[in-house]
């Protein structure tokens, strides 16, 4: 199956600092994989070389083919690739439907001068992104929100929305950062589904950092494991817990036999 | 070449008093990560207290103009800013310190402009003529070039501060905890660092500066007035961005740039075509392209926001 | 409020203009006032695009103004009469062709003002783009000073008080309707996620520098209206009048008003055009109330205008930074913990 992210050999520095180093990676169409590693390892980095908020250094990220390194973050949402932030960045002035809403932005067609002219097609189509945003949220059960600030949102429900947004941009490849930081258990399990359920309503494709062993074993097709930015396993789930590799980056080299 | 000399020579006398001046905004900006707006009018205010002090002492003392006189009259206007600049933190910025960084910009905009009409309503529009706290000759007088006592005082004076400000940074408690706390304020207050205290003596220090640089501009420019501290703060503010904010040596640097810059377009204005009345812009357009091409300034370091 | 009646309202309300402009008689005084507050209303409404919607912090704005007031002038006092000589520039059809001309060209050239300096300037945050802003109103101001074909610093004279009611309010009404219309669709949601968080708006596909952008050079446009309808309304310009001090007075208005509140902001923009007149009048009213005339001191320091404006800015900082009507949809940016310094000293 041709892969639909593709990241080859790619180096990131940060002045003096090797966050990321020959980093190989390829996601297909409908995957839910996994990216894990102890603190540091360089996760959130490979989230930002992909959307673009920083440029890798060297090597090469292909989305469906086409290079997208050096791109703009929001051509290359337009692109596809949607994103969840580690510590929530919701449009905290918004309501819960004005943020879900700003992520139409991109797919207007009727633009500037429309709003200000406010034709027929202005309003036809403000209708249609109205009901597309109903909808979205009605999916998630969020609609009886959808009129409330969103900073008044419990932090369950704000990850939730995050997760709504990026979905709302119609993405391929839908990259979420710890999405169950700060959760319980039974809220975990909900996640689970969640994050299951949008990857097979949206046939998109999934990848996933996080922390909680059991979330991402419990529902990647396929894990990749980073420690100081190199990828040093790959594989299932099972493949991967048991790889010694993984278990001396995670809890430090096997005391010496006395 | 005989030029070059004499604007040279005028150019670090200028860039000396915006050097001081933008010490103070570089310390505060590397305490508390925020620009100062009014600490050009504390500077107006340094030579203002001059001017009051000196008028007190020779209508009560009869003083005639003398070191003793010049240094008694700094001196009390060193101290009068470093209160003043200790009251405004305290009063204005010290409530606002875990808001936003635009809400207290903006007081600080709030504050500069009291100065400014608070000064025109307590001493009056001005100008008012700083009166000669030492005799001014020419030390050095050769066909190239001159140099004046007013301009040695101007330099010597900004030496013997550079090299008390480095001691204080460098060698003493509060320099020290100067320092922690420009890199790290939670981990500063942890080492057990009154922040309070900290940032209260930095902004007494960068004002009494900044009254020190009043005084030693109304010996080289008498003619005073309330408003007199908008020009210089900016251009002043201008040579802490170009030597890299937070940069105590870049801050020095910067303004001895800039000075000499200013100075050097206005003296060969013709071979420039460009009129002296654009000197003001110079500042502005050092400004602009700092800003756009090394906003972090000769000595600084970027900084960038983590994602 | 449905697309196509406001439009109408806009007609209405500019019909409205034009009636009272032509059939309302004014006294000289109050004239004066109410075309002050018009064209302080769409200076405070332009800039709260930038500053307020898109969370800009633009202290520039007087420049705009500036290019918008003096080119405008320039054409009708210089080149109007030089091109049709024979035309009477004092009233009826040509006069008012060649006003509305002047305005939009003067308009214009301050929107490509806006685009240059705009697209470089974008790039900044926070305080380093107040600075940069203030820095460029500055250089225009400096540039004007040092130009004598239009009177540089000795003053520039205009020849014809074209503005009126009509015209004031009119653009106002139209300025309102584009701030607003703009902001309150789909694609205005994006000049609010810039505002809110830069790095989410771009992960959702909103260009924020394409907002920035257009956010600065239609608030730039607009202000140059305001601009042309200034120099044709005093007649007078000067380039002090155009200095960071009169930007900050806009920025006050906005500030006060709530940044992201348009009706805020309109308020705010009366309230601070008549303050002026209202402390002028608080020690006569003192008098009849009181029998005794105001304390000298007082007197004066009520007559010092900047200074009321300065404790009203930092009592405001101090209190509600969020404005008078900013409470009502909290711009986050001003209250919310993400933009507190990441330097943030431990109380």
């Amino acid at each position: 199956m041709p892969s639909l992210l593709e990241l080859r050999d790619c180096t990131m520095q940060f002045g003096g600092l090797t966050a990321l180093s020959n980093l190989s990676l390829q996601i297909g169409p409908n995957e839910l994989v996994g990216l894990i590693g102890p603190n540091g390892a360089g996760k959130t980095t490979v989230f930002n070389i992909i959307t673009g908020i920083y440029e890798p250094t060297s090597g090469a990220i292909d989305l469906a083919g086409k290079s997208i390194i050096g791109r703009k973050a929001s051509a290359i949402a337009a692109r596809g690739i949607a994103r969840t932030f580690q510590n929530i960045r919701l449009f905290s002035s918004l309501t819960v439907y004005d943020n879900v809403r700003a992520a139409f932005t991109m797919r207007l067609k009727h633009g500037i001068t429309h709003a200000l002219w406010r034709g027929k097609p202005f309003r036809k189509e403000e209708a249609e992104i109205n009901d597309q945003v109903y909808d979205i949220l009605k999916i998630f059960r969020l609609e009886n929100l959808r009129k409330t600030f969103c900073k008044s949102l419990s932090y369950g429900d704000q990850r939730r929305l995050e997760i709504v947004r990026a979905l709302a941009t119609q993405p391929k490849l839908l990259l979420l950062d710890e999405p169950a930081a700060g959760m319980n258990p039974r809220e975990k399990e909900q996640l689970m589904e969640l994050i299951q359920f949008v990857k097979e309503k949206f046939t998109i494709a999934v990848l996933l950092v996080e922390h909680d062993m059991r979330v991402v074993m419990g529902i990647c097709g396929r894990v990749a494991v980073l420690d100081y930015g190199v990828k040093i396993a790959e594989g299932t789930p099972a493949e991967v817990q048991k790889n010694p590799k993984v278990i001396e980056a995670y809890l430090g080299e096997e005391p010496a036999k006395t | 070449m005989n030029q070059l000399t004499q604007q040279l020579i005028n150019g670090l006398s200028l860039g000396s008093i915006y050097a001081l001046i933008a010490l103070g905004y570089t310390m505060v900006y590397g305490v508390l990560r925020f620009i100062n707006f009014a600490h050009g009018d504390v500077f107006m205010v340094g030579a203002y207290a001059g001017f009051y002090a000196a008028r007190w002492m020779t209508g009560k003392f009869h003083t005639e103009p003398s070191i003793l006189f010049a240094v008694t009259v700094l001196t009390i206007s060193m101290v009068v800013c470093a209160i003043l600049g200790i009251v405004i933190e305290r009063l204005a910025y010290a409530p606002l310190r875990n808001q936003p960084r635009l809400t207290v910009l903006i007081t600080a905009i709030g504050v500069s402009l009291f100065l400014e009409y608070g000064g025109q309503q307590l001493f009056g529009a001005g100008p008012d003529n700083f009166p000669q706290l030492l005799p001014n000759y020419a030390v050095l007088n050769t066909a190239a070039f001159t140099i004046t006592t007013n301009q040695l005082i101007v330099l010597s004076v900004t030496v013997a501060l550079l090299i008390g400000l480095t001691f204080v940074v460098l060698k003493t408690k509060i320099g020290t905890a100067m320092r922690a706390l420009s890199f790290n304020p939670t981990a500063a207050s942890l080492m057990g660092i009154n922040n309070n205290v900290v940032i209260s003596f930095t902004f007494g220090l960068g004002s009494a500066l900044a009254a020190a640089a009043g005084i030693l501009w109304a010996v080289n420019y008498p003619s005073i007035n309330p408003l007199m501290g908008l020009l210089p703060g900016v251009k002043a503010f201008v040579a802490a961005v170009l030597g890299g904010i937070g940069n105590i040596p870049g801050a020095a640097l910067g303004g001895l740039i800039l000075g000499v810059t200013e100075t050097l377009v206005v003296g060969y204005s013709d071979k420039l075509h460009i009129p002296p009345s654009y000197r003001d812009a110079v500042a502005f357009v050092v400004l602009i392209a700092i800003l756009l091409f090394k906003p972090s300034g000769l000595l600084g370091k970027a900084g960038s926001e983590k994602v | 409020m449905k697309g196509g009646s406001q439009k109408t309202y806009l007609a209405i309300a500019v019909a409205i203009s034009f009636a009272i402009s032509y059939w309302v008689p004014m006294d000289q005084y109050v004239r004066e006032i109410v075309l002050t507050i018009g064209i302080n209303i769409i200076l405070a409404v332009s800039l709260n695009l930038v500053n307020g919607y898109t969370g800009q912090f633009s202290l520039g704005h007087a420049g705009f103004m500036a290019i918008g007031a003096y080119f405008s002038a320039a054409i009708t006092t210089f080149w109007a009469p030089r091109w049709f000589p024979s035309v009477d520039l004092g009233s009826g059809v040509a006069a008012t062709s060649i006003f509305f001309g002047a305005l939009l060209a003067g308009a214009l050239l301050a929107a490509v003002a806006g685009l240059i300096i705009g697209i470089p300037s974008l790039r900044l945050r926070g305080d380093y783009l107040a600075i940069a802003t203030l820095g460029f109103g500055e250089i225009i101001r400096v540039i004007i000073q040092n130009t004598d074909a239009i009177g540089g610093s000795r003053g520039f004279t205009v020849t014809n008080g074209y503005t009126n009611f009509f015209w004031t309010y009119g653009f106002a009404c139209l300025t309102v309707y584009v701030v607003a219309n703009l902001v309150n669709s789909a694609y205005g949601r994006g000049f609010l996620a810039v505002r809110d968080d830069e790095v989410a708006a771009e992960a959702v596909g909103v260009n924020t520098t394409k907002y920035k952008v257009i956010a600065f050079v239609l608030a730039a446009f607009f202000a140059g209206i305001a601009g042309g309808l200034y120099s044709h309304f005093k007649q007078y310009l000067h380039p002090d009048g155009f200095s960071f001090l009169k930007s900050i007075e806009i920025v006050v208005m906005v500030i006060l008003g709530g940044m992201g509140s348009t009706a805020g902001v309109i308020a705010a923009a009366i309230f601070l055009s008549l303050l002026p007149e209202i402390l002028r009048f608080i020690p006569q009213f003192y008098e009849k109330a009181f029998g005794i005339p105001l304390p000298q001191l007082l007197d004066e320091l009520l007559k010092n205008r900047m200074l009321i404006y300065s404790i009203l800015l930092i009592a405001l900082m101090l209190t509600r930074p969020q404005g008078i009507f900013g409470g009502l949809r909290r711009p986050a940016f001003l209250t919310s913990k993400k933009n507190k310094p990441a330097h943030a000293i431990p109380s």
